[in-house]
């Protein structure tokens, strides 16, 4: 039964872990920066960098085109930030259980990721810059050419789940708990690792980083999406995007990476809590430093339809064959 | 006009040619390699006018890219500074007798900060952006 207290509790506890969010996916915005600058042998801008630039977007003007729809033009950041921690408030965050751990899955997770770049296309038709325009459809064209691998990813960890006779393959409490690595033979290892790599290469078109950044497109497009947004409106934007790399690389934890450090120093109750969610986020810098500023620093960016071709066919293809050696493997130990 | 003071922590740079020899863009390009590296200041070359704090302008403003000029001006948010780069955007240079010149910049848009030389060497450019900081700061203060 749902008590006062409960709401109250789970309430409290989405405040905390919104600010810590907020936050920590800035300081995740400011090491990919500095890690980046470091490999083109610069010294880059201090780790506080996001934290600046947003101080700085909030005390600027806020300008709305005349031919702008202002009511979804102005919508759309504020939408891109709530669902991006929407989806913070659905994943276990070290040895802390999801917030609304009871009431959603991996599959709304999944679609609650494609909300933030709906809204992003929505403010990019409501700009009525044709610049904007085309870093929406092109947006929306890399949503579509994302999903097939992402979709492939999550089918084959929950159907390793249900195969091992759990009963709630998709909920991430017990994707958690049942680490994936530990349920399969020598082949399903390699199919996990096959869509490990699948996940690192979805993610920088998940966040539209280089080489997938073609709706943001610098030096072609203006900024794309962005083009006609200003000061406050483009602040929101700049923490939606961090809240959304946490949560990338927090999905790639709970997925692949789900063990905790506190049953190896023997702590317990909050002690172990804090020291778990530490180590959550050293998981997640890492991961976000291999999978989105090495990778971006590292190329250039992909042509649109280079992006459609390289997720449908090639990483498509990846993902497939990652899900079916490791269906081929539940199936060849016995498990169904 | 308020100004905060993470403001000169994070300038972000918006360029437009003017008509330029593409001279001083070349110097632009040069300042932002990682040898000046001006990340480190918060210092980013942007796409879009919408997102910027500083107009670089480069070249004499042609006659065709005067009211370009005025509209990327006015569409920055403001708080906003110009500078002007190179000795065309001052004085023509050596365009100044030339039958399609609607420049120098300052004919068209208010300029706070010129960065003269043929073209403006790196080191040049980042004091010109540096000068505009105190200028700023000076606004903030209420001085004119």
């Amino acid at each position: 039964m749902l008590t006062i207290e409960m709401i109250l509790m789970t309430v409290a506890a989405a405040v905390v872990l919104s600010v810590l969010g907020i936050a920590f996916g800035l300081l995740l915005l400011g090491i990919d920066r500095r890690v980046s600058a470091r490999m083109q042998a610069r010294i880059g801008p201090p780790l506080s960098q996001p934290y600046i630039d947003l101080k700085k977007l909030l005390s600027k003007e806020n300008i709305i085109p005349e031919n702008a729809v202002a009511s979804i033009f102005n919508a759309a950041p504020i939408i891109a930030l709530a669902s991006s921690l929407i989806v913070l408030l659905y994943l276990p965050i070290g040895s802390m259980m999801p917030v609304l751990g009871g009431y959603g899955d991996l599959i709304l997770v999944m679609y609650l990721l494609a909300v933030p770049a709906l809204a992003m296309v929505a403010g990019g038709f409501a700009s009525g810059s044709p610049y904007a325009t085309i870093g929406a459809q092109r947006e929306m064209v890399s949503m579509i050419a994302y999903e097939l691998p992402l979709a492939s990813i999550v089918i084959a960890v929950a159907w390793l789940l249900y195969s091992s006779g759990i009963t709630d393959p998709f909920a991430l409490s017990s994707v958690v708990a049942n680490p994936v690595w530990t349920m399969v033979g020598p082949l399903g290892m390699v199919g996990l690792f096959v869509l490990l790599l699948t996940f690192a290469w979805v993610s920088p078109a998940e966040l539209s980083k280089i080489p997938f950044d073609t709706p943001e497109a610098e030096t072609e497009l203006a900024g794309g999406i962005l083009v006609e947004y200003s000061g406050k409106n483009l602040g929101l934007f700049t923490v939606a995007q961090g809240v959304k790399t946490l949560v990338m690389g927090g999905l790639a934890v709970a997925i692949f990476f789900p063990w905790n450090i506190s049953p190896l120093l023997g702590l317990t109750s909050y002690a172990a809590m804090a020291v778990d969610a530490i180590f959550f986020f050293l998981k997640v810098i890492i991961l976000m430093i291999l999978s989105v500023t090495v990778i971006r620093t590292g190329l250039a960016r992909f042509r649109i339809t280079h992006v459609v071709t390289l997720f449908w066919v090639y990483l498509g293809l990846a993902g497939l064959f990652g899900l079916s050696l490791v269906i081929l493997d539940s199936v060849l130990m016995g498990g169904f | 006009m308020s100004l905060s003071p993470s403001f000169k922590r994070s300038l972000w740079v918006f360029h437009f040619n003017a008509g330029s020899c593409n001279g001083c863009d070349i110097e632009i390009v040069a300042t932002i390699t990682p040898r000046y590296d001006p990340e480190r200041f918060g210092v980013r070359l942007v796409g879009s006018p919408k997102h910027a704090d500083v107009l670089l302008v480069t070249g004499p403003v042609t006659k065709k890219m005067a009211p370009r000029l005025r509209r990327v001006y006015e569409q920055m948010p403001s708080p906003k500074v110009v500078i002007c780069i190179g000795t065309c955007g001052q004085s023509g240079g050596v365009f100044y007798d030339s039958y399609n010149l609607d420049g120098p910049v300052d004919d068209v848009i208010p300029v706070d900060v010129y960065v003269p030389g043929c073209a403006p060497r790196p080191e040049a450019i980042i004091y010109g952006v540096v000068t505009a900081l105190t200028k700023l700061e000076r606004l903030a203060g209420g001085e004119e």
